[in-house]
């Protein structure tokens, strides 16, 4: 029993999150009150949530994307550009609280976000481009873009519909959580319960097996990246909504690393093959309340990164199943060596 | 010999994985000067027990002792520092380097942490032509040359290690009959030396050739050890099998079987071909055919049936299909015509690795069908379990990762992968490449049944005999041209030899 628990993929990543909000309780107990107040719920771990929302759902995307074998790093630019047309469509209308408005913008950024991902689509699987070079071209020309969308400036909007997005509340709960579980079940749905997961699966397995097995794989390649800039787009949407504004230059800058980051921690393999939604998601929250527990405990701002870094660190050792092994290994056979005496004693 | 110390001896070796047994008390021994084959059928343990001795597996018991001394050997390292080098049986080389680079791949020659390209490449050159009788340049990238050559330098990188033990593992399956010979002969010469080779096949005429004494497995356990002029071959196959079958025996000769081909026509080729690949070809396969290519390696036979399948696509020529003509530029569109094609580089072309069996099975079906019309958990649970049974396929959960299965239950995966679209047409790439002789003689009798309920096979193998054995027809390679389509009354192993030999 404890073998199966243990074996599961989401044992780890679980127990890193634990971990991690287990030193949070000793540091602060206060981190894990939730208090109701106007109808709403707050307090550190729905801040989290909140927060972390974008991750998670650039995240998602991106774990399609590596499933498939490949990579995606031009989601911290299309976060960039889908928030600065949306709010640069706001802030131009002569009457920023419109929904109407709003919701065009929000479909043209979206709109722009997926030509984003069919743009990847097109180098990867229609020219055949390795997929860090072809994404790394929109990473670059893509945080350009949004720089001349907003003019070098910082955008800022005033309209209360599109503030909703990224802090409204809906019941108790901050909205983005909605969106991200939407997004959630949504690719779940996509992968599990139609047959898109296993060609994904196959594709990033074995590409040319996959061809000679009858799979489209240009469509698959194509699907996962137009998704992956969906993503993006709402993640950039959520982002810029929180804080009313769009900037081009820091909107979702190192996006895509902690993505990818998040992705692995879920235990997806970045080879492609086998890929794993929920470990993604826990995996984002780990990076999600390892950057809220720095700034919690005050780490001087000079050192947060390699705090950061050192923490990731040891996330993907205890993540590494060799190294377990390594570690355990001298307790282990002392244990087999003992259980053999108990039996030739009997 | 018998009174010589073992350079290597192997006792009580238990390896267990997850689940699984693999050996259970196993021994070996290996003399200086001998070619000692261990013989076995797929999943006896033969693959374990090397990675063992290569120190790529932990033993969980047992001990390893070389020259009198234990050794722990616990990476390819170690193995390779105490004198154990080894030849795998898919070569595992790096094809984007040059043939001297993979031959001297960690040992280059050095001055000053400088590599000495030219001392390299000249040692290269003469270490191939010396002990190979290979003369290539050395300089190209190991992915120009054939599969074959590929071979050669895995085992002349394998001879520049100053070995004592040499392991062979299946290093004649990709070869044809006259590197076979050369191989052997530089085997010979190394015996001479003193050498100790372990040597893996499933060619028992290769296993008499060559070797002085055979160690059989069966199940992950210690059959017996033999002097190979002691040990009939019947008794061998039946030590290995571990019943009495005679499973060749049982098939029709191909001559025997029923004349009741209606002659419809299932598909046509006419002047199909691809540059550099295939000169352009006529063939004509009736329904419930059985069309054989024979030829050596690289005679164009796995290149004219990718044609078929549009794994390439054809530059020159017209394709029919039960009388629609047309391009087969995908597998896809193949696919939807009614052909399969079970490719012979199982690892890279047939399997994947990270998928179940299940999944593996229902892959081609689910392709077919498209996104959004899956099939349902209980209906592929069903189908995988029908067909585990059907072709006894090890082991019997569906839900083991295939990387885990041995190459001939693999081989019996993707089959099923591709009976399960119930083709009219099924193309078998060395189908038996690697795979021990019960699976073999499983998967003629299978090519037969097929053709009897009306589906047309196209078989390509390097074994003449089993081509003979099943084939109606036989199409005969040779240097990219297909030479002579052999009716069966022409069909005998001399028509076909010579026709492959020409001239």
């Amino acid at each position: 029993m404890w073998n199966r628990i243990s074996k599961h993929h989401l044992f780890w990543p679980l127990m890193v999150l634990a971990a991690l909000l287990l030193f949070n309780l000793i540091y602060k107990p206060a981190f894990f009150s939730i208090r109701i107040q106007g109808g709403h719920l707050y307090g550190s771990l729905i801040d989290i949530l909140n927060y972390g929302a974008p991750l998670i759902l650039v995240a998602i995307g991106m774990t399609l994307v590596i499933a498939t074998g490949g990579i995606d790093l031009s989601v911290g630019s299309i976060v960039a550009i889908s928030g600065a047309v949306a709010c640069l469509l706001v802030s131009k209308s002569a009457d920023q609280n419109s929904l109407g408005i709003v919701l065009t913008a929000v479909a043209v950024s979206l709109g722009l976000a997926i030509v984003c991902g069919l743009w990847n689509g097109v180098l990867v699987a229609g020219v055949g481009m390795q997929a860090i070079i072809a994404t790394l071209i929109l990473m670059v020309a893509g945080r350009g873009i949004a720089q001349l969308v907003t003019s070098g400036q910082i955008i800022t909007v005033s309209s209360n519909p599109y503030e909703y997005i990224g802090a409204g509340w809906l019941a108790l709960l901050p909205f983005s959580i909605f969106i991200v579980a939407a997004v959630w079940l949504a690719a779940a749905w996509l992968t599990r319960r139609t047959a898109l997961g296993l060609f994904i699966e196959s594709v990033g397995s074995n590409a040319t097996a996959s061809r000679l097995a009858g799979i489209r794989s240009r469509s698959v390649i194509f699907a996962v990246y137009i998704f992956c800039g969906l993503c993006a787009g709402m993640a950039g949407l959520i982002l810029s909504s929180n804080v009313s504004s769009a900037d081009g230059n820091n909107a979702g800058l190192w996006y895509e690393l902690d993505a990818i980051l998040a992705v692995v921690i879920g235990g997806t393999s970045l080879n492609g093959g086998r890929f794993y939604l929920s470990g993604t998601v826990v995996g984002a929250l780990i990076i999600q309340t390892l950057t809220t527990t720095i700034y919690m405990i005050g780490v001087p701002p000079e050192i947060t990164l390699v705090v950061k870094a050192f923490v990731v660190f040891a996330v993907c050792l205890v993540q590494s199943e060799k190294f377990r092994n390594v570690l355990t290994s001298k307790w282990r056979k002392r244990r087999y060596q003992a259980e053999r005496e108990v039996t030739h004693h009997v | 010999m018998t009174e010589q110390n073992p350079i290597l001896d192997m006792r009580g070796i238990h390896k267990r994985f997850t689940g699984v047994v693999a050996l259970k008390d196993v021994k070996f021994r290996l003399f200086p000067g001998e070619v000692h084959a261990l013989m076995g059928e797929n999943g006896a343990g033969k693959s374990t027990l090397i990675k063992v001795l290569t120190g790529v597996h932990d033993i969980n018991e047992g001990t390893v002792t070389m020259e009198g001394k234990q050794l722990a050997i616990s990476s390819p390292l170690e193995a390779q520092e105490a004198g154990i080098t080894t030849v795998y049986q898919e070569v595992n080389l790096c094809t984007n380097l040059s043939v001297a680079e993979n031959i001297f791949i960690g040992r280059e020659p050095r001055r000053f942490g400088r590599i000495l390209w030219k001392e390299m490449n000249r040692r290269a050159e003469q270490l191939l032509a010396e002990r190979l009788n290979v003369s290539i340049d050395v300089t190209l990238p190991l992915a120009s040359y054939s599969v074959a050559v590929q071979q050669l330098v895995a085992i002349a990188r394998a001879l520049n290690i100053s070995a004592k033990v040499l392991i062979l593992d299946e290093p004649t399956s990709s070869l044809d009959a006259n590197e076979v010979r050369e191989l052997f002969t530089v085997m010979r010469k190394l015996k001479e030396q003193g050498l100790a080779i372990l040597f893996v096949t499933h060619f028992l005429d290769q296993v008499y050739e060559i070797s002085d004494r055979i160690s059989i497995l069966r199940g992950g356990e210690f059959v017996g050890e033999y002097l190979a002029a002691e040990l009939p071959r019947i008794d061998l196959v039946l030590k290995m099998i571990g019943k009495d079958l005679h499973l060749l025996a049982e098939l029709p000769k191909s001559g025997s079987k029923e004349e009741s081909r209606n002659g419809e026509a299932f598909l046509q080729a006419s002047s199909l071909g691809r540059k550099g690949a295939i000169e352009p070809y006529d063939l004509n396969i009736a329904r419930g055919e059985i069309i054989g290519f024979a030829g050596l390696l690289g005679s164009g036979r796995t290149e004219s049936a990718r044609l078929l399948f549009g794994a390439d696509r054809a530059d020159a020529g017209e394709l029919t299909v039960e009388g629609t003509g047309g391009k087969i530029d995908s597998p896809r569109q193949a696919i939807r015509q009614g052909i399969a094609f079970c490719s012979e580089n199982r690892k890279t072309e047939g399997i994947i690795a990270d998928l179940t069996v299940r999944e593996n099975i229902v892959l081609a079906l689910q392709a077919s069908r498209g996104w959004f019309r899956t099939i349902s958990r209980k209906r592929q649970d069903e189908i995988a379990d029908e067909y585990i049974k059907a072709l006894n396929i090890n082991p019997k959960n569906p839900e083991q990762l295939i990387k885990n299965l041995s190459g001939g239950n693999q081989q019996k995966v993707l089959l099923a992968r591709w009976l399960l679209m119930e083709p009219k047409l099924l193309i078998l790439d060395e189908p038996t490449r690697g795979i021990d002789i019960g699976a073999k003689a499983e998967i003629q009798k299978l090519v037969l049944a097929l053709s009897r309920k009306g589906m047309s096979v196209l078989f390509i193998s390097s074994e003449l005999e089993e081509v003979l054995r099943v084939s109606d027809r036989i199409a005969v390679l040779r240097d990219r041209h297909l030479v002579k389509m052999m009716t069966a009354e022409e069909m005998s192993h001399e028509n076909v030899m010579k026709a492959i030999a020409g001239g």
